[in-house]
């Protein structure tokens, strides 16, 4: 979960009141968010990740001194008219199409600020804009740059500057290849002919999105004031609500906002949007979903302790608000400004009948037979190291993940018995015999319910692991027969394939030598392997 | 004393007789001619009784060696040599010859008699006085002949003199048990042990009435007994079992399907948009092949779900959404895709329903000691026209206190299908801490009205049971749930809810 680091000072400056520790553990995580480590002024808290609008200094005081009442209801966030103007520029289109963009002035980048603004940036990259593959943030100090900007595409070779932290000219290509910024995000430029750049009245380029700023024209200081920032990626919303969010904590900081007008193509669009939307809500159906019987009123005050209006059966949402969809999403927040503590929890009297799945009842059956013989039962991954399976000398088609972060759980195990000869090796040191089972699933061709059992001890042999087998499949009521197998895992002429009413169940049989070699083991084995699934089929139809 | 007398087995009843202080074992091997097993375990049981004190005691013990042997049967090489020459003076060969001395016994047995002057050296060897009084002399082959010997009662000159000698002698160190009587087990030997008590009771001690005028012998009813170990249940299965018998008792009915999955039913349906993190190759295990999509209608109410919130008052998630994303296969990574399916089988008639699954889910995560990539997951949803948070809230706690954890707290979540959702924290009373135990929610409408057709409140609730597990057994590495150490399985103790 993405957090946030917070200067306690500066939050209870923010949110307008003190609170004890406790007082404060304890709000934080009713509004829905958890207070992760506390180290002397700063605090880290973790946001979930439908809330982006949290993750700065600023959003998160926003939202805190609504819920505890100190500054309710919706804010109101501005941006000045202004002669600004970005042509988006047709050759983007398949790049990477989308940009919105603002100017904030009268700021204050003292050691404190810039940090939270690197900050914002930062995590908003991470989550809300996927590794900067849904949208990337630009940030620009103003008074380097001539209006009007064009957002266009070039090939790579035309493309020539100074990435920011780099001490001469490179092209786009040689950005890619040698920047840090471009070894890291250069996949998401990958395969494209021609790469996005912002470019100002003067030719310079300002950046190439969503890699790398220019060292001239875009890096911020502790001097700069005033900034252009602008937001690109592939969804008009996504970009303009990343935006939102940023510009709002910049005016929080006591910035001033002002438009640009954004010219695509014949289109023209004014941004940023700082406009907040509405979404009706039905109160009955509000009062049904919480069993609760809130009234009008309630309702209203406890959305401005969410930081919203309410007007005649509408809910003013706030323009860096990105996760609500639905009322469901309202209706929520209005059920945290409540309190979860406050709800009287009831259990309502709906009769329904309980009922276990059967295969899971035989498959207990099946185990009380085999505990009543003394066996152990076994727990272990369906996930198994190839190499595991290889040692049983069969080749089976074995089911692969695809890259698993661990390389000795790669592949899903086609039969038990590979598993519980594992774990007889991981047991030599204990003691004598050693009587295993295990009932999970294994996955040949189809998953199924599979039961292996394996006996290991000086005199281990077939006849004891059968008369097992026979018990079983007498007390299921069922007849089996052995057909003689030739099954590499078995020594030859001591093998049985166990089929009933015709099926193949499974087999039986004393493990060969060169298995229980490979397995590292030096006593005899003996054992069986059977389909539950297939087997409960007949059983159920008595 | 007497009740003492009557408990002695068999085996106690000829070693003690034969008991006095400072005895060795080998001694009471000796005497008793017993095996030393039964002579210790004999030693061991009268040691309980307290009639005995066992000092076990390690004594160095000098053995007879190869060569040793060899000399007790051929005589030693130098006094083979002196006899060669005892009655005519021999040239060196001839004394080779004639005494069979191989290279080794030459040269040992040369030094030995120049330096005690036994022999004149020339080109024909002579035995001198001292020599022929060497030839009487035994004391090294009745040394030999003495042992095994206790290295503290041997000649010391002697000893050394041998040890520098070629595999004559070597020594070992041996483990004593020395034993001494108590007063006890003296005041015992003065009793007089009759030896016709009643060992065991055979089918001929019932059948001849042999035990009505015979005493049992009695035993040490607080002796320790070999261990034995039944088959037994996996203790996670035990607890799995639990939790089922909770939802069983609830009235919730069990859902089963595959580990496999399409990401349709793990992720899609349940409205976690297609450029989610969760579906990255980092946190999700993926398999080469591709599934197949269930009945198009349903394929296009989420798909509609996704792109513009369909008909269910949603704004969707504004992006085209791609089929071929939802044919990959998956292990799931979580039992929610089972309640997707059962949701979508749902006919409105059956309302209210209530149904739960327990079974594996995977992460595709690093194996250390809090995180597994293979875990356990229990969970519930109900189906109810008229559930909302509250009643939520109600079956949570429920549940809880019946998993033994009656202090609950809710906070606020997030989880991507529910809405509203919630955490709930149990009070651990043994480690005097809240956990998370629980996560649950309101399935939102994207979810279930495509599913079911209605937007029909959907109660959904999990808890963390590997969690409890943990708890439960003290287990500080979660690697150990799976880690089939049979001593460990054997030994492990009950689950007792």
């Amino acid at each position: 979960m993405p957090t946030v680091n917070l200067n306690k000072n500066e939050l209870e400056k923010l949110a307008g009141k003190k609170l004890s520790i406790d007082k404060l553990k304890d709000r934080i995580s009713m509004l829905g968010t958890d207070l992760e480590d506390i180290k002397g002024n700063e605090i880290i808290v973790e946001v979930f990740p439908d809330r982006p609008d949290m993750l700065s200094e600023q959003g998160f005081a926003r939202a805190f001194s609504s819920f505890i009442g100190v500054k309710k209801g919706l804010r109101e966030y501005k941006a000045k008219k202004s002669n600004y103007n970005l042509i988006i520029d047709d050759s983007v289109k398949n790049i990477r199409p989308f940009t919105s963009c603002a100017i904030v002035k009268n700021l204050k980048f003292d050691g404190e600020k810039i940090k939270q603004v690197i900050q914002i940036q930062e995590k908003l990259h991470v989550g809300y804009g996927r590794n900067r593959k849904k949208c990337a943030i630009g940030i620009y100090p103003l008074e380097k740059i001539k209006f009007p900007i064009h957002y266009r595409a070039l090939e790579p070779e035309k493309i020539i500057f100074t990435p920011l932290e780099s001490k001469r000219e490179m092209n786009g290509n040689e950005i890619l290849e040698k920047h840090p910024a471009g070894k890291e995000y250069g996949h998401l430029l990958k395969e494209k002919n021609k790469f996005p750049v912002f470019v100002d009245a003067g030719n310079n380029i300002l950046s190439m999105p969503p890699i790398i700023n220019s060292e001239n024209t875009g890096k911020i200081t502790g001097k700069t004031k005033e900034i252009f920032i602008e937001v690109s990626g592939f969804d008009y919303n996504v970009v303009s609500k990343c935006l939102s969010i940023i510009v709002c904590s910049l005016i929080d900081m006591k910035g001033i906002a002002y438009e640009i007008e954004l010219k695509y193509g014949n289109k023209k669009i004014t941004s940023p949007s700082l406009k907040p939307e509405s979404m009706k809500i039905d109160i009955n159906y509000a009062n049904k979903i919480l069993g609760l019987n809130l009234r009008e009123n309630d309702i209203k005050n406890y959305l401005e302790r969410m930081g919203y209006d309410y007007s005649k059966g509408k809910v003013i949402i706030p323009c860096y608000r990105t996760d609500i969809m639905h009322q469901a999403d309202i209706i929520e927040d209005i059920a945290i400004a409540y309190g979860y503590e406050n709800f009287k929890e009831e259990i309502p009297n709906v009769s329904t009948l309980g009922s276990e799945d059967e295969s899971e009842k035989f498959k207990r059956k099946i185990k009380d037979i085999l505990i009543g013989f003394g066996y152990l039962e076994c727990n272990s991954y369906n996930l198994i190291s190839g190499d595991v399976l290889n040692k049983m000398e069969i080749k089976m088609n074995n089911i692969k993940v695809l890259n698993p972060v661990n390389i000795d759980y790669n592949t899903l195990r086609s039969w038990m018995i590979p598993s519980l000869m594992k774990i007889l090796s991981e047991n030599k040191h204990h003691e004598y015999p050693q009587k295993i089972f295990e009932a999970g699933t294994a996955f040949e061709k189809e998953e199924s319910e599979n039961l292996g059992l394996l006996s290991c001890h000086a005199n281990a042999n077939f006849t004891e692991v059968k008369q097992i087998l026979d018990y079983m499949f007498n007390a299921l009521g069922l007849k089996y027969n052995l057909e003689e197998a030739e099954h590499d895992s078995f020594i030859k002429g001591r093998a049985g394939m166990i089929k009933c009413n015709g099926k193949k169940m499974g087999y039986i049989g004393e493990l060969h030598p060169k298995i229980i070699t490979n397995f590292n083991l030096e006593l005899p084995v003996a054992g069986f392997e059977i389909n539950l699934s297939e087997l409960s089929k007949l059983v159920i139809q008595y | 004393m007497k009740e003492v007398a009557e408990s002695l087995s068999p085996l106690e009843r000829k070693i003690f007789p034969l008991i006095k202080d400072n005895i060795s074992l080998n001694e009471l091997i000796d005497k008793s001619r017993l095996k030393e097993v039964e002579v210790i375990r004999a030693l061991q049981w009268l040691e309980n009784k307290e009639l005995i004190n066992v000092r076990k005691e390690s004594k160095e013990i000098i053995e007879i060696d190869s060569n040793g042997r060899k000399i007790l049967k051929e005589d030693l090489p130098e006094k083979r040599f002196l006899k060669s020459i005892l009655n005519k003076e021999l040239s060196l060969n001839e004394i080779i010859e004639k005494a069979k001395l191989d290279k080794d016994e030459l040269n040992a047995a040369l030094g030995l008699l120049k330096r005690n002057s036994c022999i004149i050296l020339g080109n024909k060897i002579k035995i001198t006085e001292a020599g022929k009084k060497y030839l009487n002399d035994n004391r090294i082959e009745d040394f030999l002949k003495k042992l095994p010997l206790d290295k503290n009662k041997a000649d010391k000159i002697l000893y050394n003199e041998l040890k520098g000698r070629k595999e004559l002698i070597k020594e070992n160190l041996v483990k004593d048990r020395i034993s001494d009587l108590t007063s006890k087990g003296r005041e015992l030997q003065k009793l007089n042990l009759k030896d016709d008590y009643i060992e065991s009771l055979t089918i001929n001690v019932i059948k001849n009435k042999e035990w009505v005028n015979k005493k049992f012998r009695r035993y040490d009813i607080n002796i320790n007994v070999p261990k034995v170990y039944p088959g037994k249940k996996h203790f996670v299965n035990e607890a799995l079992d639990y939790a089922r018998r909770i939802w069983l008792e609830m009235g919730f009915k069990e859902m089963k399907g595959n580990i496999i999955q399409t990401a349709f039913w793990n992720f899609d349906a349940l409205y976690t948009s297609q450029d989610h993190s969760v579906r990255e190759m980092q946190d999700t295990f993926y398999l080469k092949e591709k599934g197949r999509l269930p009945d198009k209608e349903i394929v296009n109410k989420v798909r509609a779900a996704h792109e513009n919130g369909w008909n269910t008052g949603s704004k969707g998630w504004q992006y085209k959404w791609n089929p071929e994303e939802a044919m990959k296969k998956v292990l799931r990574t979580h039992t929610t895709c089972l309640s997707a399916q059962t949701l979508s089988k749902l006919k409105k008639e059956e309302l209210p329903a209530k149904f739960f699954s327990v079974g594996r889910c995977y992460r595709n995560e690093t194996l250390d000691f809090s995180h597994l990539f293979e875990f356990n997951q229990t969970e519930g949803i109900v189906v109810d026209e008229n559930a909302n948070l509250r009643h939520l809230m109600g079956y949570l706690r429920e549940f809880a206190t019946k998993m033994g954890f009656p202090k609950v707290r809710f906070r606020p979540a997030y989880f991507p299908y529910t809405e509203p959702s919630l955490e709930g924290d149990v009070y651990d009373p043994v480690h005097k801490k809240w956990i998370e135990f629980i996560a649950a929610g309101i399935f939102r409408p994207e979810v279930t009205k495509p599913l079911l057709g209605k937007d029909v409140p959907v109660l959904a609730w999990g808890p963390g049971i590997d969690r409890i597990i943990t708890a439960a057994y003290n287990i500080k590495d979660i690697r150990d749930i799976y880690k089939n150490d049979l001593k460990q399985l054997r030994e492990s103790k009950m689950w007792l809810k």
